[in-house]
């Protein structure tokens, strides 16, 4: 029998970790987020030879400069949480609703359509809790029509949902061809722009507290609803394993519909707060791209809401952040997106060291005992 | 080095291994030798398949040394086992199902020149010819019986030059008679110059197959002994670190009465084969049932249907809640859910723990809630008693575990079963069905549960015991059911019955109609 002589010790080993410390593990997402910063410094420097020291602080700017700005990056961290609340208890359950975008652009939908149609004809608080009903409702259809075909044909809903986006992009289209207004100008524009009708009211001297102050309660809702109540423990077995989920008695089919009549509500309601409480208009960007974002939100977050609030933050200041420094420094705007694209790498590659160590060669003495 | 002419075909010294907090072996010294059969015993979670592992190349030790021939050697891949001569048969096969022998064996070597599969099954027949397998080289995986694919598995690695045989509880999925051939088997291999190490936990098989046995308990290695001059106490003993009691205490039934009647019952499975084919058998309170049967005989399709999981084509299984005079509960079309609105009193401990009994990433607490969670009218789930009955269980069954929630799927395999045996029993059931109940459980635990079983008996539950040890069943049941092909092929007295009569009742099926 030969004996192969180029058999080493491997020089590392990953060794998978017993549990860790909070701290450990908040520290090690900070060093990740800090490394991202260097590595992307490193990018700017070697694109525009510009300090990177100075093009963050032109970040900050855009996303924290004024305080208008500030609101406005968090208007539009409400908006993307929402979505994302709206997605964790879909993925809970282990269900994969890409169809988020769809679902947001039904909602906006419905509201644009009442903001039209209803014009100045009621008060608006009562104005307001109409559409966002029809939001949740138009949402909901959206959401349980792929959970129908799932529960009864298994056909797979991350095919189905990616579909119902497309159809829900047509849709806009076509209402936005109906709707458009100045004739001619294809687009919507602001809609009720005198009467201001449906728009959400200024509270407190401030026009986004309405989005803030929903968005916050859906927090609290979905982080109680997911983790103590009955229906968050049905997800979350049947996400787990639908096996255990039918030995336990619970019926599969209610569930996976009933979760998703309420994770495409809320990605409807979010149409609703970027129709009614911001842009005032529709469109085919109205959802931009953030139904797939959130998704993101939801994952990194692990379905905890008020962490997702962190990462809807963190996402929304470095696209405010990347416009800014796009405008500013004659940078690409796709420039700026590498920059998000190394930080949430960065984030997500970080879940390795809190999951793994890594373990280095250790000298060992040699020698037959 | 000893200076005789032994020298060790693979020395072992001072290996440990550890994941995380978990010290798997524990500065273990090992000899394997040729001509040898040696039998590495230890209960589960003793660190044998670790050790071994780190033979075969799956894993690399923290610390120590490995010798092969007397050489200092690295194994860091299961290639770099091969080249040295060591190939391990891994309790689950590594096979491609649409592939046929010959080339499941010849797949993944780089042997040079054009693929000849016509040479390859020439080889492989030599070497069933050599040591008297009964193998096909053209036989597809798919059309193979258990014990088809295991000698598959085993040429492959004779195939690949293997001279240090390791096989992870071979016997585990074979009937009496399959492992009688494979023990040949391995004689024969022995008596040709290899060494064959052989995992398991079988106290009789050790006996009878090995020339000598390695204890590991917890990760140490605590001794080896020659087999002959030893006994299954004393092994026991050594395995567990004290003396256990190895008999199963079976009572008398007190007070018989009727729970289940299953009257010609068909199940066909997903593949519209029939699973369960016109069974009939009455299951009474105060006794322990056994199933017997082959693997894939009905046991599963049986239990599943009576908890309502599985569709049942024709028959009627009717639960007595008051023993035979009173009213019955057809049980037949109802799902988990209607069966426990119902009232009736049905625990049932599934043959995959994890994949069905139970939430792996859950912690105990959630877990108890499992199958009582709707209690109450508030749309809040209560933690407050499942988490009670999750440290109760912990006191009573010795859990061990870090905490209530701590997800079970991190617990060993013998505290994964007293969870979920524990829940089940907390509910008080009229009827307790258990699939595999110590299947993978070490000698302490299987005893626990087995005494679990029969304090439930004496409270007059009716116990359905589906078992794949023979001896096991006749110790422990009070009636033997035996399965067939989907058939109930008799039902004998566990008091009276021989392995003999059962093993030919699991293999034949009988012309005439069962009892």
């Amino acid at each position: 029998m030969s004996t192969p002589a180029v058999h080493h010790d491997p020089a590392l080993r990953i060794v998978k970790r017993d549990g860790i410390a909070l701290w450990k593990n908040w520290l090690i997402r900070l060093i990740a987020v800090l490394f991202a910063l260097i590595l992307s410094g490193l990018f700017i420097y070697a694109v525009t030879k510009m300090n990177p020291l100075d093009v963050y602080k032109s970040m900050y700017d855009g996303a924290m400069g004024t305080s208008r700005r500030t609101w406005i990056t968090i208007r539009d961290t409400m908006t993307l949480l929402c979505i994302g609340i709206g997605l964790a208890p879909a993925f809970r359950m282990r269900f994969w609703n890409i169809g988020a975008e769809g679902q947001m652009l039904v909602g906006g939908i419905a509201t644009a359509g009442l903001m039209i149609y209803l014009g100045d004809s009621m008060s608006t608080p009562l104005m307001l809790v109409v559409m966002a009903v029809a939001s949740l409702i138009a949402g909901a259809v959206w959401g349980i029509l792929p959970a129908l075909c799932k529960a009864r044909w298994g056909t797979n809903e991350t095919l189905f949902t990616l579909m119902m986006n497309y159809v829900a992009i047509q849709l806009t289209s076509y209402c936005v061809a109906l709707w458009e207004n100045p004739y001619g100008s294809n687009t919507v524009g602001q809609i009720n722009q005198q009467t201001r009708a449906g728009w959400f009211p200024e509270i407190f001297g401030n026009s986004f507290t309405l989005n803030v102050a929903i968005v916050l309660l859906l927090t609290v809702g979905m982080f109680l609803y997911l983790r103590y109540t009955k229906q968050g423990y049905e997800i979350a077995v049947l996400g787990e394993s639908p096996n255990t989920a039918r030995y336990a008695g619970i019926k599969l089919s209610k569930v996976i519909v009933r979760t998703m009549a309420i994770s495409g509500a809320l990605c409807g309601l979010a149409g609703f707060i970027a129709v009614a409480g911001s842009s005032h208009t529709i469109s085919t960007s109205t959802a931009g791209g953030r139904g797939f974002t959130a998704i993101i939100v939801a994952w990194v977050a692990k379905f905890n809401t008020f962490v997702m609030l962190l990462i809807s933050l963190l996402l929304v200041f470095l696209e405010k952040g990347a416009k800014e420094i796009a405008s500013q420094f004659n940078l690409n705007d796709f420039a700026s997106n590498i920059i998000t694209g190394i930080i949430l790498f960065c984030i997500i590659a970080s879940e390795f060291f809190v999951n793994y160590r890594v373990v280095f060669r250790r000298r060992k003495e040699v020698g037959p005992s | 080095m000893i200076f005789l002419a032994i020298v060790n075909a693979v020395a072992m010294r001072g290996v440990t291994k550890t994941f995380g907090a978990v010290v798997a072996n524990h500065n273990v010294d090992l000899d394997i030798r040729r001509g040898e059969i040696l039998s590495l015993l230890g209960e589960n979670g003793s660190g044998k398949t670790t050790l071994m592992n780190m033979l075969s190349g799956i894993y690399y030790p923290d610390a120590g040394e490995i010798f092969v021939d007397g050489n200092p050697v690295s194994i860091r891949s299961p290639k770099d086992a091969f080249d040295l001569g060591i190939g391990m048969i891994h309790q689950h096969f590594k096979l491609v199902d649409v592939l046929t022998a010959t080339e499941n064996i010849v797949l993944g070597l780089r042997e040079k020149g054009r693929l000849n599969l016509k040479a390859a099954a020439d080889r492989i027949r030599a070497i069933c010819d050599q040591y008297g397998f009964a193998v096909d080289p053209d036989k597809k995986v798919y059309d193979m019986s258990v014990s088809e694919k295991q000698t598959v598995e085993i040429v492959k690695v004779l195939y690949r030059g293997a001279n240090i045989l390791i096989l992870d509880e071979p016997t585990a999925v074979l009937t009496p008679q399959e492992t009688t051939r494979l023990f040949a088997v391995l004689r024969n291999m022995k008596a040709a110059g290899n060494a064959i190490v052989i995992i398991t936990h079988k106290l009789h098989e050790v006996m009878e197959i090995s020339d000598r046995v390695a204890v590991l308990r917890k990760g140490e290695f605590i001794g080896d002994v020659v087999t002959a001059e030893t006994d299954p106490q004393k092994l026991t003993d050594m395995m567990v670190g004290r003396a256990v009691a190895l008999n199963i205490n079976r009572p008398e039934p007190k007070e018989r009465v009727r729970r289940l009647e299953i009257r010609n019952l068909t199940v066909r499975n997903v593949y519209g084969v029939k699973a369960l084919d016109d069974a009939s058998f009455d299951v009474y309170g105060g006794e322990i049932l056994g199933i017997a049967g082959i693997s894939g005989c009905g046991q599963k399709e049986l239990l599943e249907a009576i908890a309502g999981l599985q569709r049942v084509e024709t028959g009627s299984i009717r639960y007595y809640p008051d023993g035979d005079g009173g009213s019955a509960t057809e049980l037949v079309g109802m799902n988990p859910l209607d069966i426990q609105e119902a009232g009736v009193a049905l625990s049932f401990v599934p043959e995959d723990r994890l994949g069905m009994g139970l939430v792996g990433a859950m912690g105990m607490t959630d877990n108890m809630m499992l199958r009582s969670y709707r209690s109450g009218k508030s749309a809040f789930a209560n933690r407050r008693e499942p988490r009670k009955l999750a440290e109760h269980v912990i006191e009573q069954l010795e859990v061990v575990t870090p905490g209530v929630n701590t997800p079970v799927r991190r617990l060993s395999g013998g505290n994964v079963q007293k969870v979920l045996v524990g829940r089940e029993i907390a509910s008080s059931p009229k009827v307790l069905m258990t699939a595999y109940a110590v299947r993978g459980l070490d000698i302490n635990t299987s005893y626990t549960i087995y005494n679990l079983l029969t304090e439930q008996k004496m409270q007059g539950v009716a116990v359905v015991f589906v078992g794949e040890d023979l001896d096991v069943l006749l110790e422990l049941c009070d009636r033997i059911l035996v399965l067939c092909g989907g058939r109930v092929n008799g039902i004998v007295d566990g008091r009276t019955a021989t392995k003999e009569e059962v093993g030919l009742l699991m293999t034949n099926l009988r012309k005439e109609e069962a009892v």
